[in-house]
């Protein structure tokens, strides 16, 4: 079995390798040196899976690429794979999510953009097109921005129903198609936000990531700017699941790949107080769908720890005990082989890590 | 007309190896209508000066015969017969 982590950086992507079981890794890169790599995708559909990756050099702007190969050779489109029409009057800054489709529509990518967009390839991921009708949603002109940009950052396309879609966004929230893409709903009855007038806004929610459950596809996992919720009725209302941790603020939210109710997350302090909670490095996990959670730090640096990890930088991997990983802003990379009860660290001194995404496959 | 455009090494992969472009244009012609011929045969390195609005992008000067586009009509800077366009990406980064 081979394990491959990709890691976006500010400055490059690097590549870790396994192949005894995720034990010990082999790092590679930069590649891309000097491209902040906001978005990574394994797409498993594929074997060896398809790499995608999005990158935006500071000069020369933003693209996307895809490696059938893990990383030895690139494919990227002469023409722009992700851009807006002219209708649009807009240009991309930056891609922040790449998700591969269901296994129901193998050649389907999706693709979250700043400005706050979402693209859809049919191509597997070597073109996209606007989806006009998010697009020209009439809520958009009160999207706002957060400290990071304007972004839709988070992709998850239904697994057994193609027409329906979830996506978020900071800031704005969550938004729901169920007809194909044709129309899309605010979805955010629950989640504070403690930042503005009304706390309780149809939309404007600074949702920082939401993940799926990995047997119910209707219970989704938030974590909010302040506020950590589930919904167990395909995102039309959230009820907190913050009691059990240390702190509701923090960014990254991660299911299970098959165990339903598990999930993992990483408390930062708070909004102004942007450290791990008490600066101890611990993943926080729930094996109850966040009714309850315990920390993990078997094998993580010792306090204090002062880096965080951004929305983007936790995963799992697919392998029948699931990896666990995340990268902090001081360039480590973390891995547990047995869902989060212990750990390794895979690589220390890189650049910020923006995103990290792992695949194992024979 | 013709104009010469001198492309930075950096970008050099996107323009096949070419450190110089000899493009043509109708009589005329100003910067966009260069970008938009550096597009059709270059379409890479056309994206990596400017984005899908047209506009150069911002941490990549083009100087015309020595001066920034920018100072003089931007994208609307007219070009002339033997014109030198130099594509230099700025003084960025961190």
């Amino acid at each position: 079995m081979t394990a491959v982590i990709a890691i976006g950086t500010n400055k490059g992507l690097f590549l870790a390798r396994s192949e005894d079981d995720r034990q010990t890794w082999q790092t590679s890169g930069p590649h891309m040196d000097m491209s902040e790599i906001y978005g990574v995708a394994f797409d498993t559909r594929s074997s060896p899976p398809r790499l995608h990756v999005s990158s935006t050099m500071s000069h020369f702007g933003p693209t996307v690429m895809v490696s059938d190969d893990l990383g030895d050779t690139w494919l990227e489109r002469d023409h722009a794979p992700v851009a807006f029409p002219e209708s649009a009057e807009a240009a991309l800054a930056r891609v922040w999510q790449i998700q591969p489709g269901s296994d129901r529509a193998p050649d389907v990518v999706w693709a979250g953009t700043e400005p706050s967009a979402l693209f859809k390839s049919t191509d597997g991921g070597l073109s996209y097109e606007l989806v006009e009708s998010l697009w020209n949603h009439p809520h958009r002109p009160e999207w706002g921005a957060g400290f990071g940009g304007q972004a839709i950052h988070t992709v998850l396309p239904h697994p057994q129903d193609a027409d329906r879609v979830l996506v978020a966004m900071s800031t704005g929230g969550v938004y729901r198609t169920s007809d194909g893409g044709r129309s899309w709903a605010p979805s955010n009855t629950g989640i504070k936000a403690y930042f503005l007038p009304d706390p309780w806004p149809e939309f404007g929610q600074c949702v920082h990531k939401v993940a799926r459950d990995a047997d119910n596809p209707d219970v989704y996992y938030a974590q909010n700017h302040h506020g950590v919720y589930r919904s167990d009725d395909a995102g039309a209302t959230w009820q907190s699941i913050a009691d059990g941790l240390p702190s509701d603020f923090g960014f990254a939210m991660v299911s299970h790949p098959r165990k339903p109710g598990v999930i993992f997350n990483f408390p930062l302090h708070a909004d102004s107080k942007r450290h791990p909670v008490d600066f101890k490095c611990r993943v926080f996990r729930s094996a109850d769908a966040g009714m309850t959670w315990e920390p993990l730090s078997d094998g993580l640096p010792e306090a204090p720890y002062y880096p965080v990890v951004l929305r983007d930088a936790m995963c799992t991997d697919n392998a029948d005990t699931a990896g666990v990983y995340f990268g902090t802003k001081s360039g480590d990379v973390f891995a547990s082989r047995d869902e989060g009860d212990s750990w390794t660290q895979v690589t220390a001194h890189l650049p910020t890590v923006l995103s990290v995404r792992a695949a194992v496959f024979d | 007309m013709q104009v010469k455009v001198l492309v930075p090494g950096v970008l050099r992969a996107d323009s096949d190896g070419a450190g110089e472009l000899a493009v043509q244009l109708p009589d005329g012609a100003v910067m966009s209508d260069l970008l938009g011929q550096i597009g059709a045969g270059w379409p890479r390195l056309a994206r990596r000066i400017a984005d899908e609005r047209g506009q150069i992008r911002r941490y990549v000067n083009v100087y015309v015969d020595g001066e920034d586009c920018r100072g003089l009509s931007g994208v609307d800077t007219p070009l002339r017969d033997g014109a030198q366009v130099q594509v230099i990406p700025s003084v960025a980064g961190g």
